[in-house]
């Protein structure tokens, strides 16, 4: 399978990404510039971290607008594969690839620090190697996380099972306090309709490595080889 | 021409922004302050020059980028 991470300005998870993928994978990623109009043909699209623009206007508001992601919408919509990580979250919500917004903390501050994360569904491509309600412990490290949709958005992405993630205690259970940004239902990542476009605040690249003190990000990378290859 | 646009939040949508300055005014001593709500200001110069022509092209700008309509509102004003 092939990846491609898109660059913009101010990208800065961008090789990270790319590193895990390559480990992963087996094969490095594409590296696709934001001016870019046309995205080469590619089984996954990792739109990364960072902050696209100097998160100038609203984190992703720029990046949603730029010309290589007209070319990953249309991908998208015939079924690419698209991860977006933290700002790249941010920016699949400003592009309208997914529902929601995500707006600045509930506690005003930049969040930097190890989460654990409940895994709604292992039946997508991108969370096969999870088990269902397994928790998991993952990084975040970002001020604008705090999802937010209307009370009927919130019903439909529930229904419809497109929470993939949310935030919960070591234990796994629902506790406000694990809610490290104030997102509404404690979501931390979400899929489009079909589950083939997820966006998620914490970073799984980042724990993907036991030099990095852990491997929790591993099996979402597995899920895509698997499921791509 | 110019344009001015004030992009806000909905109501509904929380403002942790807005609540820290209204405690901060209450904490500087001013009385009386209720619901603070902070938004943005933002001055576009147009080359337009018949002000309904200018409103709607603005409008549009407003809708594609300038509010995230899931949680903002806007207003434009053409001076």
């Amino acid at each position: 399978m092939q990846a491609a991470v898109i660059v913009f300005p101010g990208s800065n998870c961008d090789r990270d990404v790319a590193v895990s993928l390559a480990h992963i994978m087996g094969r490095p990623p594409l590296m696709v510039w934001h001016r870019d109009a046309q995205l080469p043909k590619v089984d996954l699209v990792v739109v990364p971290g960072g902050f696209s623009y100097g998160d100038y206007l609203r984190s992703g508001a720029m990046a949603a607008h730029s010309p290589i992601l007209r070319s990953v919408k249309e991908a998208a919509a015939k079924g690419t594969r698209v991860l977006g990580i933290c700002n790249g979250f941010q920016i699949l919500t400003e592009a309208g690839l997914l529902p929601g917004a995500l707006m600045r903390n509930r506690g005003l501050k930049f969040v930097c620090k190890d989460v654990h994360l409940s895994v709604l569904r292992a039946d997508t491509d991108f969370t096969r190697r999870y088990r269902k309600h397994q928790v998991i412990r993952i990084p975040i490290a970002h001020a604008d996380g705090n999802f937010f949709a209307d009370d009927d958005t919130l019903e439909r992405i529930e229904d419809n099972g497109q929470v993939a993630f949310r935030y919960v205690d070591e234990a796994g259970n629902l506790d406000d306090r694990a809610n490290p940004n104030g997102s509404a239902r404690a979501i931390a990542g979400l899929y489009n309709e079909t589950a083939t476009v997820l966006g998620l605040m914490p970073h799984p690249e980042r724990l993907a490595d036991p030099a990095l003190g852990g491997t929790d990000g591993v099996p979402m990378f597995e899920s895509l080889l698997e499921a791509l290859s | 021409m110019k344009a001015k646009v004030h992009v806000t939040l909905k109501n509904g949508v929380l403002d942790p922004q807005g609540k820290a300055v209204g405690h901060a005014l209450e904490s500087l001593g001013f009385q009386g302050v209720g619901d603070v709500r902070v938004g943005k200001y933002i001055e576009i110069e147009l080359a337009e020059t018949d002000p309904a022509k200018a409103k709607a092209a603005v409008t549009d700008m407003g809708k594609q980028l300038l509010a995230n309509t899931v949680i903002e509102n806007f207003t434009v004003e053409i001076v």
